[in-house]
């Protein structure tokens, strides 16, 4: 079960800034799949080795040679602000 | 509707231009909402291009949809969220390389749900896409635009993307072929993220030949993804119309309760066609398959809660009023996601936070090696697997979009698929109240050649890939 | 023994760029970005656009398993890499790709010069991970009003090295940070002099109080300086009756003090995952054939050096502690009497340097090999070597010139013996004196007759022709 409270505190790790009328609407919600989730614990998985990857592939690499890079004006096309060759954010603190 | 071959004797004898232009007619006259963007004029300038310098590709002159996860140089690329409002990537997808190398044209990007999260396409910021069978009911999802393009003839090609289904269930629900690959046969390099371990892009189209085409062209290893397999293959060659001796598995926890009936009788109406054709069929078990929705919704949501952190507004999409740094981000994601999205972020979070690790992602991930093992057992005893792709036809629009759980559900028979990383083909096996109904071929990881085969056969011997919806 | 007064207890977790590979650790975006504009070695990787993947640069992986050999660590035969899930402008996908469970290396040690002579410091990990971009504030970081990011550096290749928390004072983290730098100069896979080549953060408490987590230290001296205010601002809460808390602090360089970085981002859940993009490394096998081609590190140059060169430890240590001065050293001593070259290196040469804050580059081999030969072929003497040294660093020019502009060349025999001559008529209180026996009596001789020739006489020299002349 998760509260409101919690979904404040899981929507300041996922920075999503929710109203209250927005935890009123999605604690029920996200509740109800947690129970469906429930289901998991049913499952025995002991002695079984988590599966992070479905391929058992290891060793891939590139080799230390350069590719041309974007032009800045191209890394800098999308940014909704810039300032000499400076992507613009917000103040820190 | 014009298959490959049709197109390029067409192109031959009069011009892609055409072509290009009759498509893009097509799509202008549309009601369906199959497109995010149209490529109007790029698509046209590199028609003329290639009837004036010609191209010897296997695609050349031929349009293509897009699904709008695909990034595409110089194309809006939207995920069909607000908050990519204004990017324009300046890089292509390797799919994308390869198409341009085979001389396709992207005609534009298609709609698709938002961040591919969803199974009817209804919750694109741009609006939902409609079923060119019945424009009351869903297209199926994520991919709805481009099997609902497909069917409805807007585009004779097109690219989705397949996660836990994404491909699969729209081509089932609109009536077409698609395919969903072995994990790793084509590159992801240009494909937004979702939940990375589990998708793949697949192709879409109205035979088994030309998906089998297509997916020659975008296939094969690229050196800029690290899970892309190195084998060289020819998926046209395996298309033989012949399945004797073949074995097929039918797994009966795909035909569990809430299965629709008529789409139960024609996926077995479907087995005993092949079985005529000289297949055989065996029942087999794969135990751990009611874990497999849970398990695979807890990678996704956790995978894509860490894919979606880079979406802050500060190098492209969406940006709000500036305050403090960690305020205006929360502030720009609580603007440019949509309620699907926020729930699948914070879910992740939460399975991955302190505390919930363990009892969420981890044992997600030990059922994922059961249902992997599942089909490990299962492919001992048969070459193929055939099963449901979908348990229902295509649903109302609105009738599951406020319940998350419901909606999950329908993805039961596509999921397990993505967790053990095998290839499946969905294709048309009957029709239900007017809607038709797609059964799905499951292979061996890098056997796509039975399932092409398969499905092939299938086709080659029944009518259900030449009927259209009205209209089209 | 050091006491250790306060309890201090000091842990440094540096951050090591690899800039002397050609790419970056998962695109194939240049590293030369030092003297080019903001944003201009960038590409979808690292720059996080949508849909770009990383690929492991193999170098890097050789790089890092060197260091992790030069640092007496484990090195592992499995890894892998995690996603480390956090928000900040300079990260560009939301989180940062770095090691976890399973770090590259872990479990080693190097010695430092400590407060009481050799001392361990442990090696927790050193383990590989991506650098992030580089945030530049208008003013301070309390007061900009925004934030400008630049990602030229952003997936520049970092080794991380955590070290136990064995460090008793901000000299001897100094005394560790330079230790370190010397190491990975040694193994030529890093250039100490570019900027953010070498970053720091610590973790220091005192007996009585939690640790605080200073970050953005970006030299050496300043690691010392920051240190040096925390314990003070430590022993000073704690004096007045305080508390120090667990916190993050950020070393402001230019006002040499750490500021509380104490906010809501202070809660912390990392949320690692294995990165779903990039495969497990299975490296058994590598640490043995890079261990084989391992250049020589400090430690045992400084040992060969005392057996090859039968130069004292001292000698051997100090020409060893960077790189440059050892190969330095062994050029001059192949042709030099490699004792002579010791001292003249370590006693007078190096000391010259710091004094004006020059490295060993500010110096010809050369040249000294010139001073070296002027000096044993007794034409100038050990004040004329030193004053043609400090001109060299001073002025410039060839020893050979700044012998004749200066004249510096040593005075003939028959001019020392005739000053002795002068030097006993003009004493004859001294010399009756010596000849009584009061053998210091012959010092203040030398003295008259090193006055005589301006101290261009040989002191040795002119003792003996007085015994002669007295005799
Ligand atoms: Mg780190
Ligand atoms: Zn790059």
């Amino acid at each position: 079960m998760i509260t409101k409270k919690d979904l404040e505190h899981i929507g300041w790790l996922s920075r999503l800034e929710l109203s209250e009328e927005d935890r009123e609407k999605y604690t029920p919600k996200l509740n109800s799949v947690l129970d469906y989730f429930g289901e998991l614990d049913k499952a025995d998985t002991g002695g079984v080795e988590p599966s992070y990857h479905v391929m058992p592939m290891s060793n891939v690499f590139r080799e230390d040679v350069p590719i041309a890079s974007l032009s800045q004006e191209e890394a800098l096309s999308n940014a909704p602000k810039n300032q000499d060759g400076f992507i613009k954010a917000p103040r820190m603190m | 509707m014009a298959s490959i071959n049709e197109l390029i004797e067409r192109i031959h004898a009069d011009s892609s231009e055409e072509i290009v232009t009759e498509y893009l007619e097509k799509i202008e006259k549309s009601k369906l909402n199959a497109f995010i963007t149209v490529a109007k004029e790029s698509a046209l300038l590199r028609a003329k291009e290639i009837d004036s310098q010609g191209h010897d590709g296997p695609l050349a002159g031929i349009p293509i949809a897009i699904k709008d996860n695909i990034s595409t140089k110089g194309i809006a690329t939207t995920c069909a969220s607000k908050i990519l409002t204004g990017y324009i990537p300046p890089y292509d997808a390797h799919v994308i390389e390869k198409l341009k190398e085979a001389g396709a044209i992207i005609i534009g990007k298609a709609n698709m749900d938002e961040f591919a999260m969803g199974s009817s396409t209804e919750t694109s910021f741009y609006g939902p896409t409609l079923n060119p069978w019945d424009t009351t009911r869903v297209p199926g999802g994520s991919s709805g635009g481009s099997a609902a393009a497909v069917a409805g003839g807007e585009a004779p090609l097109s690219l989705g993307s397949d996660t836990g289904g994404s491909v699969r269930c729209p081509a089932s629900f609109c009536g077409v072929v698609g395919l969903k690959p072995t994990y790793g046969v084509i590159s992801r390099y240009g494909l937004i993220s979702y939940a990375n371990s589990l998708e793949q892009i697949g192709p879409f189209a109205t035979s088994v030949r030309d998906v089998a085409t297509l997916f020659d062209v975008i296939s094969g290893h690229d050196p800029r993804d690290s899970t892309s397999v190195d084998r060289e293959t020819n998926y046209s060659s395996a298309l033989i119309n012949d399945v004797k001796g073949l074995k097929i598995g039918v797994p009966e926890e795909y035909f569990a309760e809430g299965t629709d009936k008529n789409v139960e009788k024609s996926v077995r109406d479907a087995i005993n066609t092949l079985e005529e054709l000289g297949a055989t069929s065996v029942e087999v078990k794969m135990p751990h398959t009611k874990y497999a929705l849970s398990a695979y919704y807890v990678i996704a949501m956790s995978e894509a809660s860490s894919n979606l952190a880079r979406f802050d507004g500060m190098r492209y999409g969406l940006r709000t009023e500036d305050s403090d740094w960690h305020t205006t981000f929360s502030q720009v994601r609580a603007a440019g996601f949509g309620d699907e999205v926020k729930r699948r972020i914070l879910l992740g979070t939460y399975a991955l936070s302190a505390g919930y690790h363990d009892k969420y992602y981890l044992k997600a991930l030990k059922i994922r090696t059961l249902i992997k093992q599942d089909f490990e057992r299962a492919f001992r005893d048969a070459d193929v697997l055939i099963a449901p792709t979908m348990p229902y036809p295509a649903f109302k629009l609105g009738e599951k979009i406020d319940d998350p759980i419901s909606l999950y559900l329908a993805d039961v028979d596509t999921v397990p698929i993505n967790l053990a990383g095998v290839p499946s083909i969905s294709l048309p096996c009957g029709f239900s109240g007017g809607l038709p109904i797609g059964m799905q071929v499951i292979g061996k990881h890098f056997d796509e050649a039975a399932i092409l085969r398969t499905a092939f056969a299938f086709e080659e011997n029944t009518d259900f890939h030449t009927r259209q919806p009205e209209g089209s | 023994m050091y006491e250790n007064p306060d309890g201090v207890m000091i842990g440094l977790e540096v951050h090591v760029q690899l800039n002397k590979l050609k790419t970056k650790v998962f695109c194939g975006c240049s590293t030369d970005y030092h003297n080019d504009p903001p944003n201009s070695h960038v590409c979808p990787v690292c720059l996080g656009l949508p849909g770009s993947l990383p690929v492991i640069n193999r170098k890097a992986v050789e790089a890092a398993i060197k260091i992790g050999l030069a640092l007496n660590c484990k090195v592992e035969e499995h890894t892998q890499f995690y996603r480390k899930n956090y928000y900040y402008p300079d990260l560009p996908k939301g989180f940062q790709i770095t090691q976890y469970d399973f770090p590259i290396s872990s479990g080693g040690y190097i010695m430092i010069e400590g407060e009481d002579g050799e001392h361990r410091v442990g090696i927790t990990r050193a383990h590989m991970e991506e650098d992030p971009g580089r945030l530049v504030h208008e003013g301070t970081i309390d007061k900009s009003k925004y934030t400008l990011i630049d990602y030229n550096r952003s997936g520049m290749a970092l080794i991380e090295i955590v070290s136990d928390p064995d460090m008793r004072s901000p000299k001897e983290a100094r005394r560790y940070l330079d230790k370190l730098r010397n190491i990975l100069e040694y193994l030529d896979i890093f250039d100490g002099d570019l900027e953010g080549a070498l970053r720091v953060d610590a973790n220091i408490s005192i007996m009585g109080g939690q640790r605080a987590e200073i970050k953005n230290i970006s030299s050496h001296k300043g690691a010392e300086r920051a240190l040096l205010f925390e314990i003070v601002r430590q022993k000073n809460v704690l004096r007045r009756g305080g508390v120090v808390v667990q916190e993050t602090r950020h070393f402001d360089e230019a006002r040499e003090i750490t500021l509380s970085m104490r906010s809501k981002e202070e809660a912390h859940d990392y949320r690692y995952f294995p990165e779903p993009d990039l495969v497990p490394l299975k490296i058994s096998g590598w640490a043995p054939a890079i261990k084989e081609m391992l250049p020589e590190l400090p430690d045992a140059r400084r040992m060969r050096f005392v057996e090859q060169y039968g130069i004292m430890d001292d000698h051997a240590k100090a020409l060893t502690s960077e790189r440059k001065v050892a190969i330095f050293y062994e050029e001059v001593a192949k042709i030099a009497d490699p004792k002579i070259s010791a001292v003249w290196i370590c006693d007078v040469l190096k000391g010259e340097l710091n004094y004006r804050d020059l490295t060993i580059e500010a110096f010809r081999k050369e040249d000294m090999l010139s001073v070296i030969e002027l000096l044993m072929s007794k034409k100038i003497t050990e004040d004329g070597a030193v004053d043609i040294i400090r001109t060299l660093l001073d002025k410039g020019g060839s020893p050979e010139e700044i012998v004749k502009e200066k004249g510096l060349l040593k005075v003939e025999g028959d001019i020392v013996s005739t000053a002795a001559e002068e030097a006993i008529k003009e004493n004859p209180v001294a010399v009756s004196d010596f000849k009584a026996g009061k053998e210091k009596a012959l010092n203040s001789l030398v003295g008259s007759v090193m006055k005589k020739t301006k101290g261009r006489a040989d002191a040795r020299a002119a003792r003996e022709i007085l015994l002669g002349k007295l005799g």
